[in-house]
């Protein structure tokens, strides 16, 4: 007695980019994020509407820092996307070289970061506004400091660990993640150098 | 003492009353007819008697209920965005102020004047004109208050750092109680107050008589109650006008025995209870403001004694 | 050629046993006090998440007793106010936040994956951590209680009342930690939800084909993303003024207390259909089962989800009409508040529809069903009332919304969860539950409740506010009150007689069948409880309905190994099969980071440096949770090289 089966043995054992579990994983934290910065540039701009001037008190945040990291940050992009290509193509040398060079690049604007916070010319607790800035900035840095830790550990496995495809699904999706760090980055950018400028 | 929703005795409370029977009545009616269709269709699922209904045209018929409700939805709407309009329409400028400032757990009323001697400050009581409207000015001192006399008007929060407007006219003579509708801490259920409403000529009377500085105390007693209230630290907080009593934190008292009620309506004020709360205030409201001074019977009936003249 | 062929195949008795018995071991539970901290099978941390959830729902109500008792009569003793204000707060952030939201998440763990006919969920190590975040914060909260750092201004914690200047000590701090914990359970228990609807659909299961809890599931998880982080912004800041002194809500500073309430209401009313939006999925599952005949107006339902999520955000400002903002702002959220009824009043027709041309049987779950209606309706009433701007203002922080907000979730959730929780019992435990007993709980609950909080509705019209310690006698209130307290004595009864029901029949029960109600969605198409790995054979989905209308030669699925926790993920909108995934193994690191993260959490209530040095132990803990040990290896892609000739159909466009 013989019966229809659906025969799914030929099927991969891994996927990359939206058929994966793990770039639905990375869009949901995404998502959560995206919601968390958005509500925090909301409340900046609410504060801003509360008073008369802006900054109220202090000088904007200087320049020179603040688009330093930014040019890191976006030049950044570049290693990332080629350790996402080099995974998809499962070229482990290349996606390791690729993924060392972006950790240098996150930890020179690491250095850049900590300057920039020097130079904002306000103190957390000086008033709603000093809050806020450092909130922002603050929360940026600490999603920049996580992905720094992750893109380390992942590079050590790179490294020391046994790697099957799944690791290489693993960079391309830190890769994702490294994108909507960079993305989140210009909003606040405009919001903290900017507006206190032009508006 | 009215303290109802129901029992509006101004013309803002009386526009919400007749907006509540509206609603009340429409969606009585809907409630009914909805568990009337479900207690229907109960019985027919019970007796399974599957007519083959076709989903299209019970589909049709979902569409149909639907946009009943989206009718009766958009009346109700309409007729609260009327009300919003006739009850702000009561917004006018040239009126009598009243400023009330919310405290932990207790109403700083005062009468706004250009001169600032013929102010008139008192304590959880306030006193207006029938037929006038007059405009509250709701401050908070400290946390989020809610200034509410359901007999008159809907509530509006006292927030830190924010001026809020209540206009409200009384229609009939009466004494309206209020109360703290947001949650403001400790002793949130002690923090009421009372409206009374009155003929404007009481009305000016009363303002007339608050204006005065206090009564000089005239028996040994009252003296003594007087010496006592200056030299102990009742000063430090309170203000009895004509007296060195000045401080600005807690209830003026400068006509205290004109109030019907201690310590934001908490208790009648009676010379038992004024002795009482003086002698231990945390037993009666625990956790307000008022510390518990050591005093000697005798030195306590005194000081009852001058605060029961203060007329 | 296709990947994924349909043949015609011999699928032998021998054949079936032996793979059942390969796949019993592969997805083997761990044993021992390592293998329970390990537990990644789904159904266990679900079932965790449930009877937790239903610990702190127990607690919740002894606290709502504790204050029914105290306003029971007028100027009671028996809590002061301090105790009783700590108790009001304890109730609220309980029922919200360890109750209502954890306990539905549970229920999506547990049966998302039988639902949609799959293995296992997606990213289980997440769930169990999230699990384990969960119980250390509602420990964590009621261990603060008992210490004396309970939390004591409500659950909604308004500044500045609870802020640095008018709130000294922790009790505030412990409530804005506990905001934290539990968002990060509910956060990845969203994610968790969504990725397992989108990837693990059995084959056939098209969207227009998913269950209506998973629908309801998958709306409310994407509601959980963009809600919550409002509410974790809201805390954290508050957490910030009062620890490194920020000025957030300090209008002396700039900032601004308002900003506040915005913060708390964007996540809290989304919150109340975060609630209620699983329990109407359960509503559905519940009357197509009893009424014996496919839901009416699937598509209508469906929409009708969406539709509420989508308003649902629209709404947050009428919790603050009496704030003072700008009309013509209020009326704009008045309109909305109004038309979210629509697609409630159209799920409601549906239903009846459903009942109406259906076969009804009055089993308990069905009875709890039909007291949503009655319950639900009148709290639906009492909406459009409040969101009427003129009588907000006057009910607005009265009894009137106390008795409100109760008709809405006790009718809307807590009644259908309890119907759900008597028709899933056979499921979670392999026996039946004990009808008479369940018709006692309905009748002690139904009328319970209403005598507790229908007088509820005339008391605040009565200008009784809510979040009162005592009241003076003469104002009208003392009868309605007292009501009040005997209605919940009743409810207390009501609920343990569920207990009762649920200990008597899991010991003397009758044995339950695989579809003892004859259901038609697929948790009931496997054996109950379930074995580790839910299904085997698993057949392609046919239908809408498929224990009722599939075809008895759907074809049968092959080729998914059982000498691994392996499964397959399929297509997100045709379900088409398209990879297959080695599933995590058990692993006890999500545990030690929840552990390790609870430390730090707690840490920072006292210093700021906590989150710095606290922040590296999880972080080692994160590394040994992810480090590739052996048997997680793809065997099937090690060394890479192996994985070339897949590489095209990995990569390709899907």
């Amino acid at each position: 007695m013989t019966t229809r089966v659906l025969d799914v043995s030929r099927l991969p054992s891994f996927a990359f980019g939206h058929r994966s579990i793990l770039w639905w994983a990375t869009m949901g934290m995404i998502l959560i994020e995206g919601t968390a910065f958005g509500l925090l540039a909301v409340s900046y701009i609410y504060l801003k509407w509360r008073v008369p001037e802006w900054p109220p008190g202090f000088a904007p945040p200087d320049l020179v820092w603040g688009t330093v990291t930014t040019i890191i940050i976006l030049a950044s992009a570049l290693p990332n996307e080629l350790a996402r290509r080099a995974a998809e193509r499962l070229d482990v040398p290349r996606a390791r070289l690729w993924i060392w060079v972006s950790v240098i690049f996150a930890i020179a604007f690491c250095v850049t970061r900590a300057l920039e916070f020097t130079t904002l010319n306000v103190w957390w607790d000086s008033n709603a506004y000093g809050s806020i800035v450092w909130f922002l900035l603050g929360t940026h840095t600490a999603h920049v400091v996580t992905d720094i830790l992750d893109t380390g550990v992942l590079s050590t496995m790179l490294l020391i660990a046994p790697i099957d495809a799944n690791r290489m699904v693993d960079v391309a999706e830190n890769a994702s993640y490294y994108y909507f760090v960079i993305a989140s980055w210009l909003p606040i950018y405009v919001l903290l150098y900017l507006a206190p400028r032009l508006v | 003492m009215l303290q109802s929703v129901l029992e509006s005795a101004g013309i803002q409370a009386a526009r919400v009353e007749s907006e509540w029977w509206f609603i009340f009545r429409v969606t009585t009616v809907v409630t009914v007819i909805v568990l009337a269709g479900l207690a229907v269709a109960v019985r027919r699922g019970l007796r399974g008697r599957d007519t083959g209904a076709s989903e299209q045209r019970m589909l049709r018929y979902i569409g149909i209920a639907g946009a009943i409700t989206v009718v009766i939805l958009f009346a109700i709407l309409v007729r609260s965005i009327f009300t919003s309009r006739a009850l702000a329409s009561e917004r006018v400028s040239d009126v009598m102020q009243i400023e009330v400032m919310a405290y932990q757990w207790w109403w700083s009323v005062e009468y706004q004047h250009p001169e600032p001697e013929q102010r008139v400050r008192t304590a959880n009581e306030l006193h207006i004109p029938v037929g006038k409207t007059v405009a509250i000015k709701l401050l908070a001192s400290d946390v989020i208050h809610s200034f509410w006399v359901p007999s008159l008007a809907g509530k509006l929060d006292a927030i830190p750092g924010h001026e809020a407007v209540l206009w409200l006219r009384a229609d009939r003579a009466g004494v309206y109680r209020g109360q703290c509708a947001e949650y403001c801490g400790f002793q949130h259920a002690h923090m009421a107050f009372v409206v009374i409403a009155e003929p404007p000529d009481d009305f000016e009377r009363w303002i007339q008589a608050q204006r005065k500085t206090a009564n000089q105390p005239q028996s040994p007693i009252e003296q003594r109650g007087l010496q006592l209230v200056q030299q102990r630290a009742c000063v430090m907080c309170h203000t009895i006008r004509g007296t060195a009593a000045g401080g600005r934190i807690a209830p003026d008292l400068t006509h205290f025995a004109t109030r019907s009620t201690i310590a934001a309506g908490t208790l009648p004020r009676t010379p038992e209870h004024v002795n009482a709360w003086i002698s231990d205030p945390q037993a009666i409201k625990p956790g307000n403001r008022m510390p518990t001074i050591a005093l000697a019977p005798e030195d306590r009936a005194a000081i009852v004694a001058y605060l029961e003249q203060l007329r | 050629m296709s990947l994924t062929p349909v043949v015609q195949l011999e699928v032998t008795e021998d054949h079936i046993a032996s793979e059942s018995r390969a796949l019993s071991h592969s997805w083997a539970q761990p044993r021992g006090v390592m293998g329970f901290l390990s537990e990644v099978d789904h159904k266990r941390i679900g079932l965790r998440f449930i009877i937790t959830a239903l610990v702190f729902f127990a607690l919740g109500g002894v606290l709502a007793a504790l204050m029914r008792i105290q306003l029971a009569v007028p100027e009671n003793q028996f809590l002061g106010p301090d105790l009783y204000n700590q108790v009001f707060t304890m109730h609220g952030t309980t029922m919200m936040f360890l109750f209502a939201v954890p306990v539905f998440e549970g229920l999506a763990i547990y049966f998302i994956p039988l639902m949609v006919g799959a293995r296992t969920i997606a990213l289980p190590r997440l769930a169990a951590f999230g699990y384990w975040m969960f119980l250390a914060g509602g420990v964590f909260l009621y261990v603060s209680f008992f210490l004396n750092i309970g939390p004591d201004n409500g659950w909604f914690s308004y500044v500045p009342l609870a802020g640095p200047e008018f709130a000294p000590g922790k009790r505030s701090d412990t409530w804005a930690q506990l905001i934290t914990f539990t968002e990060v359970a509910s956060l990845v228990g969203a994610i968790v939800t969504i990725v397992t609807i989108f990837k693990y659909r059995r084959p056939g299961m098209t969207l227009d084909r998913m269950p209506m809890f998973a629908w309801a599931e998958l709306v409310t998880s994407f509601m959980i993303i963009f809600a919550m982080p409002a509410v974790m912004l809201a805390s954290t800041s508050l957490i910030l003024d009062r620890l490194v002194g920020t000025h957030f809500f300090n209008q002396a500073q700039g900032g601004d207390p308002i900003l506040y309430q915005h913060l708390f209401w964007f996540f809290g009313h989304p919150e109340v259909y975060l609630i209620f939006l699983p329990a109407q999925g359960l509503m559905s599952t519940l009357i197509q089962t009893f009424s014996s005949r496919p839901i009416v107006g699937y598509v209508a339902l469906v929409t009708a989800l969406v539709a509420t999520a989508f308003m649902g955000f629209g709404l947050w400002v009428h919790h603050m009409f009496a704030a003072g903002l700008p009309e013509i702002g209020t009326s704009f959220f008045t309109a909305a508040s109004m038309m979210i009824a629509i697609p409630s009043g159209v799920q409601i027709f549906c239903w009846i529809a459903t009942i109406w041309s259906g076969k009804v049987r009055l089993e308990v779950p069905m009875l709890f069903a039909l007291g949503y209606f009655v319950i639900f309706i009148l709290g639906g009433m009492t909406g459009i009332m409040v969101a009427s701007v003129p009588l907000d203002l006057q009910v607005h922080d009265t009894y009137f919304v106390v008795a409100h907000l109760h008709y809405v979730l006790i009718g809307g959730a807590v009644f259908p969860l309890f119907g759900a929780l008597h028709y899933w019992f056979p499921k979670f435990t392999g026996r039946m539950p004990s009808h008479r007993l369940g018709l006692i709980s309905f009748w002690l609950l139904f009328i319970g409740f209403n005598l507790t909080f229908f007088p509820m509705h005339q008391l605040g019209l009565n200008g009784m506010p809510r979040r009162v310690y005592t009241y003076l006698p003469g104002l009208g209130w003392e009868t309605l009150n007292l009501a009040a307290a005997a209605g919940a004595a009743l409810m207390a009864l009501g609920a343990l007689s569920i207990v009762i029901n649920a200990i008597v029949s899991l010991r003397r029960g009758e044995m339950a069948s695989r579809n003892p109600w004859n259901a038609a969605t697929l948790e009931w198409s496997t054996s109950s409880p379930p074995p580790p790995h839910n299904f085997y054979p698993e057949r392609v989905i046919g239908s809408r309905d498929p224990l009722w209308d599939d075809p008895p030669d759907q074809p049968i699925i092959e080729g998914i190994r059982s000498d691994r926790r392996e499964v397959l993920v399929t297509r997100l909108l045709d379900a088409e099969p398209d990879h297959r995934y080695h599933s995590p193994e058990p692993n006890v690191w999500p545990f030690i980071t929840a552990v390790f993260t609870t430390i730090m959490l707690i840490g920072s209530m006292y210093t700021p440096w906590a989150v710095v040095w606290g922040s590296i132990p999880p972080f080692i803990t994160l590394i040994a949770w992810f480090w590739p040990r052996r048997t997680d290896i793809n065997d099937e892609s090690y060394p890479v090289e192996k994985a070339r000739p897949q590489l095209n159909e990995a990569t390709g466009p899907a």
